[in-house]
């Protein structure tokens, strides 16, 4: 019990220096930008004693450690800077974005555990059967396709050929700003409100880019439960369960997919942060107005501050994920 | 003796004999698996074709013919046209060597610079040991794409800043993987007998820790490659990899990709040589794994 604690708290010790580096990594990158970050702020025009002034203001003619210390110290405090193209603080700016990307990458990661969890395990149980040769294929396909040209395929035939989905974007015009902002996530907002046409609107709009970005995590899932199975089945307690005459059915669920549960949360909070890159190109062609359009849209703008402070932001996330996925192993298999 | 008996016998004379056996054998056992055959094939076939691009085009890939837009595929234009007029087949032909060619050199770059990183750092111990981890963890806490955008706004849009981009977030996997080879292999008997020869730290790195790590190190590579294709082409997509006319796949479908209501030939193209390629080597990473890694099968 003491050697787990103290794993814990290794774990977690090593997250401060995890993101003391990344503030490390967004810095350096900030500094040698070919924008140069005065020009940014008082713009090509302004006479030189501005310029110089906006220098000193900024701190930029101090020495780099020092500027890295500011930039802590902001950072600390929850200050982001200020977008340049919204002309917001980015921490204000990322609020607002941040609950659609968290939908539609929640959305996607139950789409994908509701579907790849089973088909691995069905892969699994019928070993090297034409079942799970097509699930293996199926699995590397979807591992190799790009996520933007499904996105584009999809709009394709479900939108323009077969007009079950609705067009791009976030809920229809009718719907737009009709529902309070509570918690920033459409569905569940309009849910609050109980306004049930706004809802099936939202929910219409989340289920196309959703399943979009499902496929590539489904594909990794079911492969990872797939592996996952086939080392538990080989164990000899199933050997023995088989023997006591249990049925197939309990001895696949309870006894093998109950020990396969420990590593596959692992896999599963691993996969939900990688939601976050596919996020950035899905929501590009969804027009989904997230994070991941927020940063695309500010580094074609060349908007240092929204850039930096949204890949600060995903680290964050990713790191506290793998720090979550670390705990509920540890959590959850009494071994470790 | 034939060739192949030489090959496969069981008490080699040379140590030439002895490696060549072992991949002949290796390669006895690729073969019957005929997902893995697909996807070498598939792998030779592409980079053949983008070799042979000059020869294989039946039109530049440069030259505009307005007259000529968004023609469907045809028998002068195999893929049709796009929106300039451009022959789809001939620039598909001629993005593969970019695109092929820019995951080939985030590989160069990165295979032996992670291999050798991992290698020393789990050789020596030590602070440098912990030094390069933590570094690791850094770069592994970060989205590759994500990174590689950050790092390219940092440079300016283009074929370079993207190799350089996606190496720079490509290479701490590798570190890691020879780290945890060379942990397997550094207190084993056959490098204390080499120590005790008097063979220097770098001779022993170089000539007798690397090796072992080679055959995990081609299935990581082979594995990894359809996740760079896929990186490489991302940004191209968004817009900051190789910049039009470039006829780079990732660079084709963002522009393209205001046709694919109507004209889907011009986006999907390209989308499906990116396809294609990623497939084939994860389907040959699968089967290198098998053959090479049997552990983690």
């Amino acid at each position: 019990m003491r050697a787990r604690a103290r794993a814990l708290a290794a774990t977690a010790a090593s997250i401060p220096v995890t993101l003391f580096g990344l503030t490390i990594v967004t810095f350096l990158i900030g500094r040698v930008v070919p924008i140069d970050p005065v020009l940014a702020v008082v713009g090509d025009r302004a006479p030189q004693d501005v310029v110089d002034r906006a220098r000193l203001e900024l701190g930029l003619d101090q020495p780099l450690v020092v500027q890295f210390w500011h930039y802590l110290g902001q950072i600390l405090s929850g200050d982001l800077g200020r977008s340049v193209m919204t002309a917001n603080p980015v921490t204000q700016d990322i609020a607002r974005y941040f609950p659609a990307t968290f939908e539609l990458a929640t959305a996607a990661i139950i789409l994908a555990v509701a579907i790849g969890v089973p088909l691995g395990v069905l892969a699994a149980t019928r070993q090297d059967s034409w079942v799970d040769q097509a699930v293996r294929l199926f699995c590397l396909a979807g591992h190799s396709v790009p996520v933007f040209v499904l996105a584009l395929l999809s709009l394709m035939v479900f939108y323009a050929t077969l007009h079950w989905a609705p067009g791009p974007g976030r809920q229809g015009i009718l719907f737009e700003d009709m529902v309070d902002v509570r918690t920033g996530l459409l569905t569940v907002d309009a849910a609050l409100a109980g306004d049930w046409p706004a809802f099936r609107d939202a929910l219409r709009h989340l289920a196309q880019p959703a399943c979009v970005l499902a496929l590539f995590s489904l594909a990794y899932i079911a492969r990872m439960t797939r592996a996952f199975m086939l080392a538990e089945l080989r164990q000899e307690y199933i050997t023995t369960a088989r023997a006591k005459g249990l049925s197939p059915l309990r001895i696949v669920w309870r006894h093998a997919f109950g020990n396969v549960l420990v590593p596959l949360v692992t896999v599963l909070f691993l996969t939900y942060a990688g939601l976050l890159e596919g996020a950035v190109l899905t929501e590009t062609i969804f027009a989904w107005p997230g994070l991941g359009q927020y940063l695309t849209v500010s580094l074609l703008n060349a908007d240092m501050n929204a850039v930096l402070g949204a890949t600060l932001v995903v680290g964050l996330i990713y790191v506290v994920l793998n720090l979550l996925a670390d705990f509920l192993y540890r959590v959850m298999d009494p071994r470790v | 003796m034939t060739t192949r008996a030489w090959l496969l016998s069981d008490t080699p004379a040379s140590r030439r004999q002895a490696i060549w056996g072992r991949r002949y054998q290796g390669w006895l056992a690729l073969k019957r698996n005929p997902l893995a055959v697909a996807g070498l094939v598939i792998v030779l076939l592409m980079l053949a074709m983008a070799a042979a691009a000059p020869i294989l085009a039946t039109h530049d890939p440069g030259t505009q013919n307005l007259a000529n837009r968004l023609q469907p595929p045809s028998a002068e234009h195999w893929f049709g046209t796009d929106e300039l007029g451009r022959d789809v087949w001939s620039r598909v032909l001629f993005g593969g060597r970019l695109t092929l060619g820019m995951v080939v050199a985030v590989m160069a770059l990165v295979a032996p610079v992670g291999l050798i990183l991992g290698a020393v750092a789990g050789y020596a111990g030590g602070w440098l040991d912990r030094v390069l981890m933590r570094v690791t963890d850094v770069f592994l806490a970060f989205p590759r794409l994500i990174l590689a955008l950050a790092f390219v706004a940092a440079m300016k849009p283009g074929v370079e800043s993207a190799v350089i981009a996606i190496a720079l977030t490509a290479w701490p996997p590798y570190a890691r993987l020879a780290r945890a080879e060379t942990l397997l292999v550094r207190n084993a008997d056959y490098i204390a007998a080499v120590r005790l020869t008097g063979a220097s730290g770098a001779r022993i790195v170089l000539r007798h820790v690397l090796p072992m790590c080679l055959g995990s190190l081609v299935v990581r590579v082979t594995l990894d490659m359809s996740s760079i294709i896929l990186t490489a082409a991302g940004l191209g997509f968004l817009g900051l990899g190789a910049q039009p006319p470039l006829p780079e796949w990732g660079t084709m479908i963002a522009t393209g990709r205001r046709f694919i209501l109507e004209q889907w030939w011009v986006p999907l193209v390209p989308g499906v040589a990116i396809f294609l390629v990623s497939l084939a080597f994860n389907l040959l990473g699968d089967g290198l794994r098998d053959v090479l890694d049997p552990k983690q099968r």
